[in-house]
């Protein structure tokens, strides 16, 4: 049984996508943790990775002062624990995101306040 | 004429009996089973109710003449304290957010735990724990009443203590404590007797009593003292009740020893997950420290938990399967959390600050480990924020694990570097989680907690006019938070010029010279 219960007992997931108006996409800067955890990011999977960089990762992460030093052509891209290597005109949906899949990016080199991680 | 004969007074263990087990009876015109339909359904086995040991003997009577003297003397020293103009005597203003915090976390969660207990007492089939249910129950809503009551005083003087229950149901910060209170509300009779008996109470209880009592006294705030340690005596009972519960349970038959040790390692840690609160409340909260959360973890946690296991280790009962994990984390705890707190400062009911540089250096004296190389640079690009004007605050909507609904905010154990992502699909969906230990209480039970109402995706679902940007600010003050007011920095707010007007803190200030 995958509740223990007084009887029979479903209850449908809370979150489907369907009950967004769009997706939810996990926004993380690995060794960045001056914000402190991932950020949720309502995004449709149509959005180019050039959009993704240039709107979504720098209105979240512009005030690090990591960010202006990003060389984006250096940046590893991760899906949940999967690299890959993203093509500028090919959407989230392309490189294989959904609904509540994990974006993260690390940048070499850049480890955060004073290699902190922070 | 007749003698008139005494009637001899029953000795302690006869009235035990007679005021608990004698009143007990089988039904004949019910079955047992409809009279106490929530007793099998966990698959827990008891063969002899009257193994059932409370090891105090409590008799209601003795009971409530107890606890009415406590109230008395109690009360005579919150009167005092209000008449006194305490509030002026404490520390520093910013020790009252510790205040707030025990207001809002910990006086809802007694409350939601009296009535989870209240359903204990009335389902389980035995006389002596229905007792002992019951008197625990009242006994948490006691211990909420007297948080209440010994923070009114502040509420008259200082800001953010004006709603806490609504911000217990509905604020995002405060959601791994609702949701532990809900996850126990929502168990059964047996089950949620070892979360709050043993899980919580017997196992960490004690990092919140006695490290922040010994800080609010460090403080002069002799109004949270006393009505802590009134609860703490309490607690002190819950505690070895707890452990007498968990080895009754073992030892009434030995298909119960897999379930009990499924639960205890799955509430002590829920109940760990409540700690990063407890953590950074002792080290970035007092103004004046008594001493470190590692400490307190060493002192309180440890040693103690590592002699109890060893105790029960013949019963069959092991350690809690994230006890290593737990342990590895006391070098970053607080201050994954306190970091959290300040870049969300502007969404929650409470002040947050940088600590001052002398507070820097006892933080880096505590932690020589962790806190130079992973937490001092942060907390000292704030204040250079900060004194140009431009204090951090963290816009986003922070992802929230699926079991615990803390921020993903914790790393690998032992470990400054990686933040730790662990993921399930179940049913074609995707759920995320803070630890292992958080994934394996989801796999056990994933129709429960698919349904978890996580804060930040409730913001966003359809029905909502919030748009994400600051969405979380606009959250909490729809819940009547007076953002900047009741939140944000602490330096030059309201708070904090009232209090220097006053004159406040100076006694401690003199005494101190």
């Amino acid at each position: 049984m995958s509740v223990s219960a007084i009887g029979a007992y479903t209850y449908a997931p809370h979150d489907t996508a369907d009950r967004f108006a769009a997706p939810l996409l996990y926004v993380a800067w690995d060794e960045h943790m001056m914000f402190a955890a991932p950020a949720v990011v309502p995004i449709a999977m149509d959005t180019t990775m050039a959009d993704v960089q240039a709107k979504v990762l720098a209105a979240l992460y512009s005030a690090h002062p990591d960010f202006e030093r990003i060389q984006w052509t250096r940046v590893q891209w991760f899906c949940g624990d999967r690299m890959f290597t993203p093509q500028p005109n090919a959407t989230l949906a392309d490189h294989g995101f959904k609904h509540k899949s994990v974006l993260r990016f690390r940048t070499p080199g850049l480890e955060g306040l004073r290699r902190s991680c922070g | 004429m007749d003698k008139r004969v005494e009637k001899k007074k029953l000795d302690l263990s006869s009235r035990y009996q007679a005021l608990t087990q004698d009143l007990q009876w089988d039904t004949s015109y019910q079955s047992m089973d409809k009279v106490f339909p929530y007793a099998r359904y966990e698959g827990i086995r008891i063969n002899d109710w009257s193994q059932w040991q409370d090891p105090f003997k409590m008799t209601l009577d003795v009971w409530w003449r107890q606890q009415s003297e406590k109230d008395r003397r109690l009360y005579a020293v919150l009167d005092a304290f209000a008449q006194n103009n305490g509030q002026i005597g404490v520390s520093d203003a910013r020790y009252v957010n510790a205040v707030k915090l025990v207001l809002q976390a910990f006086a809802p969660m007694k409350y939601a735990l009296h009535r989870s207990l209240a359903h204990s007492a009335r389902n389980l089939p035995g006389d002596a724990a229905r007792i002992a249910a019951q008197i625990q129950a009242t006994e948490q809503l006691r211990h909420s009443q007297l948080t209440v009551h010994a923070a009114s005083v502040y509420n008259k003087y200082f800001n953010g203590m004006h709603a806490a229950p609504r911000w217990h149901e509905q604020a995002w910060y405060l959601a791994p404590v609702k949701s532990f209170a809900d996850d126990i509300a929502s168990a059964g009779p047996f089950e949620l007797m070892v979360a709050i008996s043993f899980g919580f109470e017997t196992l960490l209880s004690d990092t919140l009593y006695v490290p922040f009592m010994s800080a609010a006294a460090h403080n002069g705030d002799l109004s949270m003292v006393p009505a802590g340690f009134s609860s703490q005596s309490d607690v002190t009972r819950h505690k070895q009740a707890g452990t007498a519960m968990v080895k009754f349970l073992l030892q009434q038959d030995s298909l119960n020893i897999a379930t009990v040790q499924r639960w205890v390692d799955k509430w002590f840690w829920r109940s760990f997950r409540l700690m990063p609160l407890v953590a950074m409340l002792q080290d970035y909260m007092v103004p004046k420290r008594v001493g470190s959360w590692k400490e307190s973890w060493n002192t309180f946690v440890e040693a103690p938990i590592n002699a109890l296991f060893a105790e029960l280790a013949p019963y069959g009962l092991k350690k809690p399967a994230g006890w290593q994990a737990a342990c590895a984390a006391k070098d970053h705890l607080s201050h994954q959390s306190w970091n959290a707190f300040y870049g969300y400062g502007h969404a929650i009911a409470f002040h947050t600050w940088v600590p001052g540089n002398d507070e820097l250096a006892w933080l880096d004296s505590k932690y020589p480990n962790s806190f130079d190389r992973w937490y001092r640079p942060r907390l000292t690009h704030y204040a250079q924020l900060e004194a140009a004007g431009k204090r951090f605050h963290n816009h986003s909507l922070p992802m929230q694990c699926q079991v615990c609904q803390q921020p993903m905010m914790f790393t690998e154990p032992g470990d400054g570097r990686w933040i730790s992502y662990r993921e399930t699909r179940h049913e074609e969906e995707s759920f995320h989680f803070c630890s292992d230990q958080c994934q394996t209480i989801f796999s056990n039970e994933p129709d429960k907690y698919v349904q978890a109402q996580l804060a930040s995706h409730t913001i966003l679902h359809s029905n909502s006019n919030n748009t994400p940007e600051d969405a979380l600010q606009a959250s909490i003050a729809a819940l009547g938070v007076v953002i900047g007011r009741d939140n944000g920095e602490f330096h030059g707010s309201e708070d904090d010029t009232n209090f220097t007007e006053w004159g406040g803190g100076q006694d401690m200030k003199e005494a101190q010279l």
